[in-house]
């Protein structure tokens, strides 16, 4: 197969993939490893998900992780602040260290653990009581705070997720009354607010439209000064716009989801080693 | 935007006519069809509207402040006023007394059934044990009641009563607040746990606050059911002609009295029993739209 021209594809449909040569000056080497991942296989009760799956996701930078439908992605990003586990019977082999600490330890705290790793959904889910409420929850749950307390973080958070000006006047209004856009930005405010270190992203752009897409992606970017980020999302374009780190998963013959090619992101898209990745890059499958 | 002629349409055969008549026979189907529906609806709705025609016919003249603060008046004495205030005040009490039993119980075991327990054996046997509960003849729940309360307290009593009543709303409050439970998506408690709360917190204030409205609606209905017994209350807490004395006394209902005063020989009591009849169904019609209007306000918001 001719790579040079599957290349010459790449590069037009990803203009925004930085040069490779910028990249390479950030080595790995100055970086904190934020989440060291080793052989992490999960499993939905025998049946096995994702196999073996080792990488590192670094502090302040984006993670994004792509594939095509099936390849485990989901069930990969759910098992590090391990919430599959109240939606079904999983179980994880292998280990997975949050600075240094195994999250898969027996004596975990799934509380501390879920407020220091938050998480965005595909599907906005605000809860249905007012603005404020929801941002404060996360806030209230992990402790008493104040009243003034609380409307400095409420604020801070709201005015993280770039959704302050739009909803200030209305906080005591309901979630639900907010368009599409605006509550996925409100669940990230709410994330935001118990001030994890890291943010997990599930498809978050998947049921919006391109402007509030757009939004989302500048907001990923004044984000990652104070968290660590990791994304999974099905557009490509998406992918090489908003991250600095691009993680390919894809299945085998027998459905097992796979971590098939890692690196920076301008790597993956320009020059990746994998053929399999070349061709999902290049629109061959998936 | 171009303003141009549309281009011509072209001539196909085989492009099919759009707009046709339906065969006959359908057509009159149909009719048949609709005017039979109604019919069966109207057949269907006549025992309602007789039922509600024959109380407030023969039960509305005689309504009024002193029918209901007044004591029944004993039988043959004119000019007394002649009410049923201590019955309303009794079926009051005892529905107050199962519901005080039976909401937190049914409560805990809806959540528990819900959030706590979905897929396990014990919740599948405690799910089935209630919805056998939900249908037992109120008159066994009287028996029932009748030999673990009043023979080992020793005497009919409105805490009997109440007792009674709260094993038949118990299952009703149980099975409907776990059905909304289970209405609040997973979604939800997904956003809750990955915030940081536990299990209890998820529960409380997300799932339990946010399905409170159908749980609402599922207790009124089992207070308008309960309120309407009659049976259980028999074996329990009997009737008297007096006001309430305390809870461990014989205490009147509305639905006793009116069982009472309907086979009486006397025509005032069983003029009593007609306007008892209207204030108990109006007290049932307003829990219901209670119910309903609360029902509105989960599909409003």
């Amino acid at each position: 197969m001719d790579y040079n021209a599957s290349d010459k594809i790449v590069k037009r449909i990803y203009p925004e993939v930085k040069d490779l040569s910028a990249v390479s000056q950030s080595a790995p080497e100055e970086l904190i490893t934020a989440l060291k991942i080793r052989n992490l296989s999960c499993y939905y009760g025998d049946k096995k998900a994702v196999d073996s799956v080792s990488m590192d996701i670094y502090q302040g930078q984006i993670t994004a992780i792509i594939g095509p439908s099936g390849c485990g992605k989901s069930t990969f990003i759910k098992a590090i602040n391990r919430i599959s586990e109240l939606e079904a019977k999983v179980r994880f082999e292998g280990d997975v260290e949050f600075f240094g600490q195994n999250i898969y330890n027996r004596r975990v705290n799934l509380n501390k653990l879920r407020r220091q790793i938050g998480m965005v959904f595909q599907k906005p889910n605000p809860f249905p009581i007012s603005i404020y409420d929801n941002v404060a929850y996360g806030i209230r749950v992990a402790g008493r705070k104040s009243r003034s307390e609380l409307d400095e973080f409420v604020e801070s958070a709201l005015r993280g997720a770039a959704i302050w000006d739009e909803v200030k006047d209305n906080l005591k209004k309901s979630a639900l009354g907010l368009s599409g856009g605006q509550q996925q930005r409100l669940c990230i405010a709410r994330a935001l607010a118990v001030k994890p270190k890291m943010l997990l992203m599930d498809e978050p752009c998947s049921a919006l439209d391109p402007i509030a897409t757009m939004k989302i992606e500048e907001l990923l970017q004044t984000l990652r000064e104070e968290l660590t980020i990791a994304i999974v999302t099905h557009n490509m374009q998406q992918a090489s716009r908003v991250s600095d780190y691009t993680a390919f998963f894809n299945t085998d013959e027998s459905r097992i989801g796979q971590l098939i090619e890692f690196g920076p992101t301008a790597k993956i898209f320009t020059d990746a080693t994998n053929p399999g990745t070349r061709d999902y890059i290049a629109g061959r499958f998936g | 935007m171009i303003d141009r002629a549309s281009p011509p349409i072209p001539e196909d055969s085989s492009l099919e006519e759009l707009q046709s008549s339906l065969p006959i026979g359908r057509t009159i189907f149909t009719i048949g069809m609709t005017v039979l529906a109604f019919a069966f609806t109207g057949l269907a709705l006549l025992p309602l509207l007789a039922i509600l025609f024959a109380i407030l016919r023969q039960g509305l003249p005689n309504l009024n402040w002193e029918t209901l603060t007044s004591l029944p008046a004993p039988v043959g004495m004119e000019g007394v006023a002649n009410g049923f205030a201590n019955a309303t005040l009794g079926t009051l009490i005892m529905v107050g007394i199962a519901s005080l039993i039976s909401i937190p119980f049914g409560l805990m075991t809806g959540i528990f059934l819900s959030e706590f327990s979905r897929d396990s054996k014990v919740a599948s046997a405690i799910r089935f044990i209630t919805t056998v509960l939900t249908g037992i003849p109120s008159v066994i729940v009287g028996v029932f009641a009748y030999a673990v309360v009043v023979l080992t307290t020793g005497g009919f009593s409105a805490l009997a009563g109440g007792f009674a009543l709260s094993i038949l709303m118990l299952p009703v409050v149980a099975l409907t607040t776990e059905e909304a439970l289970k209405l609040v998506p997973i979604s939800q408690r997904l956003a809750s746990a990955a915030l940081g709360s536990n299990r209890f917190q998820t529960t409380f204030k997300i799932v339990v606050a946010t399905a409170l409205p159908g749980i609402t609606t599922g207790i009124l209905l089992a207070v308008a059911r309960a309120a309407g017994e009659t049976a259980p209350l028999i074996f329990t807490a009997l009737f008297s002609d007096n006001w309430p004395t305390g809870l461990s006394d014989p205490t009147p209902s509305l639905s006793v009295l009116i069982y009472n005063y309907a086979n009486s020989p006397f025509s005032e009591q069983n003029e009593l029993a007609w306007t008892a009849s209207v204030v108990l169904v109006s007290l049932i019609l307003l829990i219901s739209v209670l119910s309903r209007l609360v029902t509105r306000r989960i599909i409003k918001s």
